[in-house]
């Protein structure tokens, strides 16, 4: 059984059909890129798998969207604890306005647990696993905004996996980033493939053909072609994706 | 010519936009001309004098213990620093008890001479006569008399603007009158203008925050005289049944009032605050598993804190000027407050009920200037609070 | 990671329930206080709905304030109304177009909008006493229309200001340059294009400080209210009576409050009425303003 399968999902704000009628499986513990032009999508599909769009009014889903076999739009599922499971990371750094430790064990704590020795051993850990730690761990009561745009980058995604989800959602993680930072949030990304399943989307191919096992070209609000990176980038099928990857458009 | 009314109108323009600072100017240049007179009163009423048996060694007394000689609270001068002798007390008015018409005269001509003596004659006695009435060689003492002092004021704690023969202006009741009020007043406010600040900006859907935000609104309207009709019909007479009260115009009946008053306020600036609340904080709360309710008290109130702050300090602000609904359902009793369920007096009540009756120039219109310039303070320090709050809250976002 | 976090089970119920009870209370609260205001109303339009009469609108009050109409606190209150807009609008608009086009963005608006949120925040009473200062005793206007409407004047002049600087701030830049690019000069500019795009939003705002206007009483205490002045005004030097005073003094003091009470009720619904007016007409010009623009 793959990690996250989507059968025939179709989406609508209001009138407009954001997405037709996708459907694709996401195997376990690969990393899977969403590229294609602005508005073609990509993100909304993305913000489907942990329930973000939710949130906005008038918005319809046709279809089901599995993760572990199970469909997260049946009735019954708490949209809570299906965020446990699904991570996810921002466009922009995000941190709360509390001190690094606070945002890092923010997950924890609105999901119950109370033991402090914990919390400070799985904050190290997260620190750690987003290669943070040696750079925070002497001002872990500071305010998160006096990081810099990359090390908050970092941040929330040590954040996001304090909680431990087995699938983290990223929409252009880097995109607000310098190329330095850029590069070591590349560098999480193939660390992290070991625990989670990571869906990215990205503008920049350059970086989905670094940091991703497969790759789906989204235009339109259609899935164009999804196939591992290495065929999308040397050996597309559809003429659609070779003019994209050869920026031809978009 | 284009040039010409260019430039001309730019500074009609300019000009105008210095119209609120001159305006500002202007207040407190009045305010305090005439408040400040208050201190160079004299404590007696002006063109009396405090008559002396010569053999009496007190020369001097403040206005708060000419009050309780004359109010026959104190009875003996040696309370007052002076010798063990009964004190007697004697005022134009009582003339008519030791002299008859005829020796009085028909013009009081002869009434000088003959209190001069009488209070010669009583070594504990002590006058209140017209200065002019005293003849220059009746060898009597005359309480020297002072300015009323800043401490008196400030200190005082008995407001008694007409009183004879030395009017009491101790603010201190006043002072604490008014922040009481304010203070239960946003105590009421507080829970109901959050609450109804978090719904209308979190949870409330469109449709209700439409049907809210005139509620809000009109609420805002009410003329004040309303509220305080509202209040003083219904309010009143409620307190008094369910307290069991002497009498239902309170303190408490002035801080319902004045919640009502403040809501809109600290809603308005609250819901504001809350609304400015980055989508992308309230996302990755959402997004680790928080519940909306666990986002708002852990996210969205922290971080829009201070402008729920400034709210909560514009309302206290609007409660402590507040005036008419004020004036007409506490009670106006000019004293220390002992409890909030007893009538009591604020300042802004107290310059709207006695200014009225006031002797344009006199030393209680003066007090009554400077109790507007106390109040122009409190409000002016509420707003500098205001300013710094959401200029560091800029500075935070930026 | 090792040691992947147990989550106590029920924890996702247990906080589903404690937010359904904050919003329930939130909601609660909420409700509680539209109950206020339609209590506020309601009382006030029920009681005073048998007032109201055409004699009761159009009568001078008699026999001592207990019989009687209250037209001449009806024509005192629209007479402030008018003096205070005279006084306050032009200076109002103007000082908002010097702080949105003119003035430097630096110190200097920084100081005026202190000072404007600063005399916004002064209490009426204080504006009552300034005003009898200044322009009842020092200008020598004594008790008079004149002094009542500069210090209402003076008072609203705040809230004007901020709507326009606010409305004017709404405007695109780019308007402003495309105009300036084709010859015009700034003030032509503001004159012709920035104004009558603002102006809705102005309208909006200047009816709004007119309801304020209208139901303050301190400010007039002593610079124009009569407690009893049958005949019309004459000229702006007289006194005038006025709505929201004629209110205070019928339900606090009078000859006989039982019998004064009616028209206490009549007058307090007159007010609630122009205060009702003003604000659906504030709100009804915003949506027309709104759909106009949303269709160009």
């Amino acid at each position: 059984m793959e990690k996250i399968e989507a059968r025939d999902v179709n989406f609508h704000y209001g009138s407009f059909h954001a997405l037709k009628g996708i459907s694709m499986e996401i195997p376990r513990n690969k990393v899977v890129a969403f590229i294609g032009p602005s508005g073609c999508g990509k993100s909304t599909f993305l913000r489907l798998f942990n329930r973000m769009n939710d949130l906005i009014p008038g918005a319809r889903l046709d279809g089901e969207i599995l993760i572990d076999g199970k469909n997260i739009y049946a009735p019954g599922v708490q949209v809570d604890e299906l965020r446990k499971e699904v991570g996810m990371v921002f466009q922009r750094p995000n941190p709360f306005p509390k001190s690094i430790f606070d945002n890092v064990a923010y997950g924890l704590r609105v999901n119950g647990i109370r033991d402090k020795a914990f919390i400070t051993h799985r904050v190290e850990e997260a620190l750690k696993g987003a290669a943070l730690w040696n750079e925070v761990k002497d001002k872990l009561n500071d305010s998160a905004f006096a990081l810099s745009g990359g090390q908050q980058q970092r941040l929330c995604i040590a954040r996001a996996m304090a909680v431990s989800p087995s699938v983290l959602l990223m929409d252009e993680p880097a995109s607000a980033l310098d190329p330095i930072s850029t590069a070591k949030v590349e560098e999480l990304i193939c660390e992290l493939r070991k625990e989670v399943t990571i869906v990215i989307v990205t503008h920049n191919m350059q970086q989905a053909s670094r940091v991703s096992d497969k790759t789906a070209f989204f235009y339109m609000g259609e899935m164009v072609e999804y196939d591992d990176t290495k065929v999308i980038f040397t050996n597309p099928r559809k003429e659609a994706t070779q003019n994209y990857i050869t920026g031809r458009f978009g | 010519m284009k040039r010409f009314l260019e430039k001309a109108v730019r500074w009609l323009l300019t000009a105008s936009g210095f119209v609120t600072s001159i305006v500002i100017l202007l207040i407190i240049g009045f305010l305090f001309t005439e408040g400040a007179g208050l201190f160079r009163e004299p404590v007696i009423e002006e063109g009396y004098v405090l008559a002396l048996n010569s053999e009496n060694p007190v020369r001097e007394l403040n206005a708060a213990e000419i009050k309780a000689v004359f109010d026959e609270d104190v009875t003996n001068w040696k309370e007052l620093g002076g010798a063990d002798m009964p004190i007697s007390t004697f005022r134009l008015e009582d003339a008519d008890e030791h002299f008859s018409e005829e020796q009085l005269g028909a013009q009081y001509e002869n009434a000088g001479a003959l209190i001069s003596g009488l209070v010669a004659a009583n070594p504990g006695m002590v006058a209140f006569v017209p200065e002019s009435m005293i003849p220059e060689d009746s060898g009597l003492n005359f309480i020297k008399d002072s300015s009323i002092s800043p401490g008196e004021v400030f200190g005082g704690s008995e407001w008694f603007p007409t009183a004879t023969p030395a009017p009491l202006f101790g603010m201190l009741p006043l002072l604490l009158g008014t922040l009481w009020v304010s203070l239960f007043a946003i105590l009421f406010a507080l829970p109901f203008g959050i609450s109804i600040a978090v719904y209308m900006s979190e949870v409330a859907s469109p449709r209700i925050r439409n049907f809210l935000k005139p509620v809000i609104e009109l609420l805002n309207g009410i003329p004040s005289v309303v509220y305080g009709f509202f209040g003083l019909i219904v309010i009143v007479p409620m307190l008094q049944r369910v307290f069991g009260l002497p009498v239902g115009e309170s303190g408490l009946a002035g801080s319902l009032v004045l919640a009502i008053m403040a809501l809109p306020t600290i809603v308005t600036v609250a819901e504001d605050a809350m609304r400015n609340c980055p989508r992308t904080l309230r996302e990755a709360s959402l997004a680790l598993g928080a519940t909306k309710w666990q986002t708002i008290y852990k996210v969205v109130i922290p971080s829009s804190m201070s402008g729920i702050a400034s709210g909560v300090v514009l309302g206290i602000g609007r409660a402590v000027g507040e005036t008419m609904a004020v004036l007409m359902v506490t009670g106006n009793a000019a004293v220390m407050p002992h409890s909030i369920l007893e009538p009591l007096r604020t300042i802004p009540a107290t310059i709207a009920a006695e200014l009225g009756e006031a002797p344009a120039g006199g030393a209680h219109y003066q007090s009554l200037f400077l109790l507007g310039v106390i109040l122009f303070f409190i409000t002016f320090l509420i707003n500098l609070c205001v300013e710094f709050i959401s200029a560091r809250n800029k500075a935070k976002y930026n | 990671m090792s040691g992947n976090p147990k989550y106590p089970a029920g924890y996702s119920l247990r906080k589903r329930r404690s937010q359904k009870a904050a919003f329930a209370i939130f909601r609660i609260l909420s409700l509680f206080i539209v109950a206020v205001l339609f209590a506020i109303l309601g009382f006030i339009i029920v009681k005073g709905a048998g007032v109201l009469s055409w004699d009761f609108l159009t009568k001078a009050p008699e026999d001592g304030m207990t019989a009687g109409g209250i037209f001449p606190a009806i024509v005192g209150t629209l007479l402030l109304m008018l003096g205070s807009a005279v006084v306050a609008f032009p200076v109002g608009i103007m000082s908002g177009i010097y702080m949105n086009e003119y003035a430097s963005k630096g110190w200097v608006v920084k100081f005026i909008r202190l000072m404007t949120n600063n005399l916004s925040g002064v209490p009426s009473i204080v504006f009552g006493l300034f005003g009898m200062a200044l322009f009842v005793k020092y200008l020598g206007f004594g008790d008079s229309i004149l002094a009542g409407s500069l210090t209402l004047g003076l008072l609203s002049l705040p809230l004007v200001i901020r709507t326009t600087e606010e409305a004017l701030k709404d405007i695109p830049d780019g308007i402003r340059e495309g105009s300036l690019a084709l010859g015009a000069t700034k003030l032509q500019t503001i004159w012709k294009v920035v104004l009558p795009m603002a102006m809705p939003r102005v309208i909006t705002g200047l009816i709004l400080s007119l309801g304020r206007v209208s139901g303050e009483t301190a400010p007039i205490l002593f610079t124009c209210a009569a407690y009893f002045f049958p005949q019309l005004p004459t000229s702006i030097l007289d006194q005038c009576m006025a709505l929201p005073y004629h209110l205070y003094v019928i339900s606090t003091s009078g000859t006989d409050i039982e019998a004064q009470q009616p028209i206490a009720y009549g007058t307090a619904l007159v007010l609630i009425i122009i205060v009702l007016v003003i604000n659906l007409l504030a709100g009804l010009l915003r949506k027309y303003f709104e759909n106009r623009l949303k269709m160009k």
